[in-house]
């Protein structure tokens, strides 16, 4: 039961790494709170994996601390971390039944056999894995198997942080939602710090309280789910989060306005000039079709989704998705388009400019 | 032409396949088969003797039957001894060589040598090796007070036959060991360590497993090879002391070409060559039928 901080760790799979594109992880900040669900997003390769292992102590990461509370573990062994963790392929023991399974990490620590039965029961019954309590692991199903995984870790009652590397990878697409559910169902009856790590953007936002966008090694931004789809900090946060992402539009802002091409539109808040690589940038839900007003804009498909409709336009020759309203049934090849004022932000060198309340 | 799941022109394809067969085992086989039921007075002068030398083979109470059981006994002695010390001996070695970096193909290179080296030198260089008064392993046995001595005493040559078959064997093992360990995933690993499971645990529970399916074919291999060992044995001590190393398939070139005693001979061919077959069906069945009772 604790808090796990980042202190400025840092990691890079070369020895002497020179510029920052050596690093698999970048220099990172953070506090991990207990009793929190977070989760690490972003595509293969952005660092997610190295910093769960560095967390785990299956790396030791070339720069920072790492603490569990106020103990530094940055070169302590995982067995001696209070940490379980889950894997994208189920890691069960072939040769024992469920039971065996889950009672093997309490066996290697030298537990009282009635209290490891009893322990054993208890968690059986939350993962609903009693039934199969006398089988061999082996013969299970690849849900049940990750739940055993997930199981191994639960038992232990010191367990402090629980883990996940990509747990559903493996998993039926119709058992994904309901494994999805029995997690935050566990987090929340037992109160554990958990990190899940992910490529899978509904999975994240789903799962976690927090989610650590991830890119090159970097964390660029950390957020709530409401976060990260309103204010994204970085523009990778805007295309990454939300299908389709976010549009980007380069721009010359001024005040309250920004002049797109030939086009003027107006923000939800106020800025200094700025000229020097600025684009704006604007969810599709926040943009709409409309019959006549607005900067003109030309069609070039729509794609109908049942509960929503989009369509692909040209805005001065600037590529735009924007939400088509129920009401407008035939779209012609030039039509009207008006952004919502406080949703269109504003970013520089990728980065988002704060505002002045207008 | 598709919609039928049998076609006769197949039978074409695999034509020059079934001739091959025919003359590499059906003939030679067929001829052992002929033998084993004639007897014969001289060259090219046979008449049939039915079950006779089956009869005599496998009777204890004849002289060639308890020749026979005494060299199917060591035979499978010899066998067990051989497996009992490569295996184990075999996956230890796996366990302990490198995974990854520059170490790994030097380790496997010089691991496999000795399987590279042909039956009859291997037992030229051991005969050469294990002599009391030129070889290193003979003379240095010798000079620490053992009473070592491969032509005089029986365990002496035993236990040379069995080591010869080590050194050149446990590569075997070890290799196919080795890739059995190395196509477990990293992650048994990480999980064990973060279970809190000792090496003995990691070794029990997840290695041995894992490994179980190359330690089939390991065993299998190096059964059919043991059981079958003539060369070695052959060089280094020629059968002896007395017949205390003559194998079957010693025995069996002693009774064909020593002695011309062909219908015995191909009695016991047919005899040898069932009981490895059959040693094999059961040992494979009963293999794969464990690892069937795992899966449900």
């Amino acid at each position: 039961m604790t808090t796990i901080t980042l202190d400025g760790i840092a990691h890079a799979y070369t020895r002497h790494p020179r510029s920052d594109r050596d690093y698999a992880l970048r220099p990172l900040h953070h506090v991990w709170e207990q009793g929190m669900a977070y989760a690490l997003l972003g595509p293969s390769g952005c660092g997610k994996t190295t910093l769960l292992n560095i967390i785990s102590g299956l790396i030791i990461p070339s720069e920072g601390r790492l603490l569990f509370g106020e103990r530094d573990v940055t070169r302590l062994p995982t067995e001696q971390r209070n940490i379980a963790q889950v894997f994208q392929f189920p890691v069960i023991y072939d040769t024992m039944t469920v039971a065996e399974n889950l009672a093997f990490p309490l066996r290697n620590r030298k537990m009282a056999k009635p209290a490891i039965a009893a322990r054993v029961a208890e968690i059986a019954a939350m993962l609903e894995l009693t039934p199969d309590l006398n089988r061999r692991a082996r013969g299970l199903t690849a849900d049940a198997k990750q739940k055993i995984s997930l199981g191994r870790g639960l038992v232990r009652s010191d367990v402090s942080a629980v883990l996940f590397d990509e747990p559903l990878t493996v998993i039926d697409p119709a058992l994904k939602w309901e494994l999805r559910s029995k997690l935050k169902a566990v987090h929340r009856a037992l109160d554990l710090l958990m990190i899940y790590v992910t490529h899978d953007q509904t999975e994240a936002l789903t799962f976690a309280d927090r989610v650590v966008v991830m890119n090159e090694g970097q964390a660029v931004q950390i957020g709530t789910p409401e976060e990260l789809f309103e204010r994204p900090d970085h523009t990778f946060v805007g295309y990454f989060i939300g299908s389709p992402g976010m549009n980007f539009l380069p721009a010359a802002v001024d005040g309250q306005y920004a002049r797109v091409g030939g086009s003027r539109i107006l923000l939800g808040a106020s800025y200094p000039a700025l000229t020097d690589a600025v684009r704006i940038g604007v969810r599709p839900d926040f943009v709409t079709l409309t019959a006549g007003n607005g900067p003109k804009v030309q069609v070039r498909r729509v794609d109908d989704f049942g509960r929503k409709r989009l369509a692909h336009v040209t805005l001065d020759g600037l590529a735009l998705v924007a939400t088509v309203p129920d009401s407008m049934d035939g779209i012609g090849t030039e039509t009207g388009v008006t952004f919502d004022p406080a949703h269109v932000l504003v970013y520089q060198n990728e980065i988002r400019v704060e505002g002045t309340p207008a | 032409m598709m919609d039928k799941p049998w076609n006769n022109k197949a039978w074409f394809f695999i034509l020059p396949v079934l001739v091959l067969v025919l003359f590499s085992s059906v003939l030679p086989v067929m001829t052992v088969v002929n033998y084993s039921l004639q007897d014969s007075m001289g060259v090219n002068n046979f008449f049939w003797n039915g079950d006779a030398w089956f009869r005599d083979l496998l009777d204890p109470g004849t002289e060639i039957g308890a020749r026979f059981a005494d060299a199917l006994l060591r035979t499978f002695a010899f066998s067990f001894a051989a497996l009992a010390v490569e295996i184990p001996l075999g996956i230890a070695i796996a366990l302990c060589l490198p995974r990854r970096g520059w170490a790994v193909g030097i380790s496997l290179v010089i691991t496999a040598l000795p399987m590279l080296i042909p039956w009859n030198v291997v037992g030229t260089m051991w005969q050469i090796f294990a002599r009391q008064d030129i070889g290193l392993f003979g003379a240095a046995l010798t000079g620490i007070g053992l009473p070592y001595n491969v032509t005089q005493d029986s365990v002496s040559a035993w236990v040379t036959i069995v080591v010869i078959d080590v050194w050149h064997w446990t590569p075997l093992v070890i290799l196919l060991s080795y890739a059995g360990l190395r196509a477990i995933p990293d992650a048994y690993y990480q999980a064990a360590r973060i279970d809190g499971a000792s090496r003995w645990a990691v070794f029990v529970n997840i290695e041995l497993p894992k490994l179980q399916k190359v330690l089939v074919i390991a065993v299998l291999l190096r059964f059919m090879q043991t059981f079958m060992i003539y060369t070695e044995p052959v060089v280094v001590t020629g059968g002896g002391p007395g017949s205390a190393t003559t194998f079957l398939s010693i025995d069996l070139v002693k009774i064909a070409i020593g002695q011309v005693d062909v219908g015995s001979a191909a009695a016991m061919s047919l005899v040898y060559y069932i009981i490895i077959l059959t040693a094999c069906w059961i040992f494979f069945t009963v293999m794969t039928q464990l690892e069937r009772r795992g899966d449900s």
